[in-house]
């Protein structure tokens, strides 16, 4: 028994996802087919104890899940008259349905409803968590340091859009597909930087959100090898790479430069610079390979003395040409001051303050007091810390923070 | 399923701004639909300084000058079409004339329980 249990446990590790977004295909409705999923896999259990495991376990459970389906609209339709066509339509459903090798794309089809523009933003991570990942909505909450309720009702407004919307379970056509793949790159990136830049909380990374991402952005480049694809999981990899360098065993956050280079993650750093290669071979290429880029010229340098700062400030050119943002222009400024020194950095950081943009980003203030501490302004580098301390949310960066402003003090008042 | 897109714009900018399609687009427009056989309805609306807001209350009828509350955005026209799903219905609304320089709202049509 134990060893049935331990298979059926297997393969809802490994097809349950896949499993879900063919029910969805064939019922239309995202609650039916989790509903008529776990009665599948509940029954799995007996059956496969008595009759043996099926050749095919994955297509063996869609078909339980249709029955099941079929089941609960059945018993449905004796209290109302409700979906006769749907019911119809799934009773003359042929095994082909689900057998041939289109349940891949069931899988995109999923990503891309979860990820549908139509939906709110606050919504998408958290569908896309829930029905893609299979989290459960207390572990989103917990992600995302939100409430499960709040969670829930997000996924079950959503739900109720794609239903009463008709938003289309599919993947889009060429002509829509470059701004729909915007939206999911944006949402599996979403994912990543909540887990590796935790918004607020204790932790420099929550390891979990991380690794969803990176999975979430291997079965997308799986499912649909685009250049962007490969950017954006390059991205994350080459990120992830640093993750054990990136804080003291204390929880102390480890700025780029003096980070131990020998902690580094050699074989996601080979992983990242191998996609980043590849996307720029196409020439179709856009922000994501652009930033990968950077992250790999970061990579591939020995120690922090020796980055190629010149190629970094033209891939940061390129990339403000492709999408002119402040926050990348700041980027650019922090690679420009390496490369020329740091007034030349504070003289474009002040630019960028002053004509009134990222004012409340406690990052471009922190760069500013960097700058003005290397140039010994002492006083304004004081005033900068303060402003970014005043607006950081996350406990490590406010330790170093007030660290910083300590360690000035100290030469104010010797 | 049928959609209705609401078609929002700012009045003053709806005809004097650069991006502003002439009647003659619009019309041409609807006429493509109409082709394409997706069409139940459209129309564009008078200035919404010709509205009456109507309401019942308690058996008593109040008649207003105007919309219901101030917005920056009027009603200006409406489609009513027939589309597959919102991703054919948000195809034909992006590409009203007047959604360059107004907004376009998607709403499903509720079918009544009756």
């Amino acid at each position: 028994m134990s060893e049935v249990r331990a298979r059926v446990e297997q393969v809802y590790r490994e097809d349950s996802r896949r499993i879900l977004a063919t029910l969805i295909r064939l019922l239309g409705d995202f609650d039916l087919a989790e509903e008529a999923l776990h009665e599948a896999f509940f029954v799995a259990v007996e059956r496969w104890q008595r009759d043996g495991v099926p050749d095919n376990p994955r297509a063996w459970l869609v078909s339980a899940g249709r029955f099941k389906a079929i089941d609960v609209l059945r018993r449905r339709a004796r209290f109302k008259a409700s979906q006769p066509l749907l019911l119809a339509q799934l009773e003359e459903l042929e095994q082909s349905e689900w057998d041939a090798e289109d349940v891949e794309d069931d899988r995109l089809r999923l990503i891309f409803t979860c990820c549908h523009p139509a939906l709110a933003s606050d919504a998408q991570v958290p569908l896309t968590l829930r029905e893609v990942c299979d989290l459960t909505t207390e572990e989103i909450a917990r992600a995302f340091l939100s409430a499960p309720a709040t969670i829930a009702q997000r996924i079950v407004r959503a739900k109720a859009k794609i239903r009463d919307a008709k938003i289309p379970y599919q993947v889009p056509g060429l002509n829509e597909l470059p701004e729909r793949l915007d939206s999911v790159l944006r949402v599996i990136y979403l994912v990543f930087n909540e887990g590796y830049s935790a918004s607020g909380g204790e932790q420099v990374t929550r390891e979990d959100l991380t690794r969803e991402a990176i999975r979430l952005g291997r079965l997308l480049l799986e499912l649909l090898p685009d250049p962007e694809v490969m950017g954006l999981l390059a991205l994350m990899l080459l990120h992830e790479s640093r993750r054990s360098a990136r804080s003291s065993p204390d929880g102390e956050l480890i700025l780029l430069d003096d980070q131990d280079r020998e902690l580094w993650n050699s074989g996601l750093i080979a992983e990242g610079c191998d996609l980043v290669e590849r996307a720029l071979t196409t020439g179709r290429f856009g922000p994501y390979c652009l930033q990968a880029a950077i992250a790999a010229v970061h990579a591939e340098a020995p120690t922090a003395a020796e980055t190629d700062w010149e190629q970094i400030v033209g891939l940061y050119d390129v990339l403000l040409r492709a999408v002119p943002s402040p926050v990348i222009e700041l980027n650019r400024a922090v690679a420009v001051a390496k490369r020329d020194g740091a007034q030349a950095g504070l003289t474009l950081i002040e630019g960028i303050l002053e004509r009134g943009d990222l004012q409340d980003y406690h990052l471009a203030h922190s760069a500013r007091a960097e700058f003005c501490r290397q140039l010994g302004r002492v006083g304004e580098a004081r005033a900068a810390y303060s402003r970014a301390l005043a607006l950081t949310r996350q406990e490590p960066e406010r330790r170093f923070i007030e660290g910083r402003l300590s360690a000035l003090d100290r030469l104010l008042s010797p | 399923m049928k959609y209705l897109c609401l078609v929002y714009s700012d009045e003053r900018l709806l005809h004097s701004s650069p991006d502003s399609p002439e009647d003659a687009e619009c019309w041409a427009y609807a006429e493509s639909i109409q082709g394409s056989g997706r069409m139940v309805a459209a129309e564009a609306l008078e200035s919404v300084q010709t509205a009456t807001t109507v309401r019942m209350r308690n058996g008593k009828l109040s008649i207003t000058d105007g919309p219901f509350a101030e917005t920056k955005e009027q009603l200006a026209g409406f489609y009513l079409i027939d589309a597959r799903d919102l991703n054919e219905a948000i195809q034909v609304a992006g590409h009203i004339p007047a959604a360059r320089v107004g907004s376009v709202e998607v709403r499903p049509v509720r079918q009544l329980n009756v």
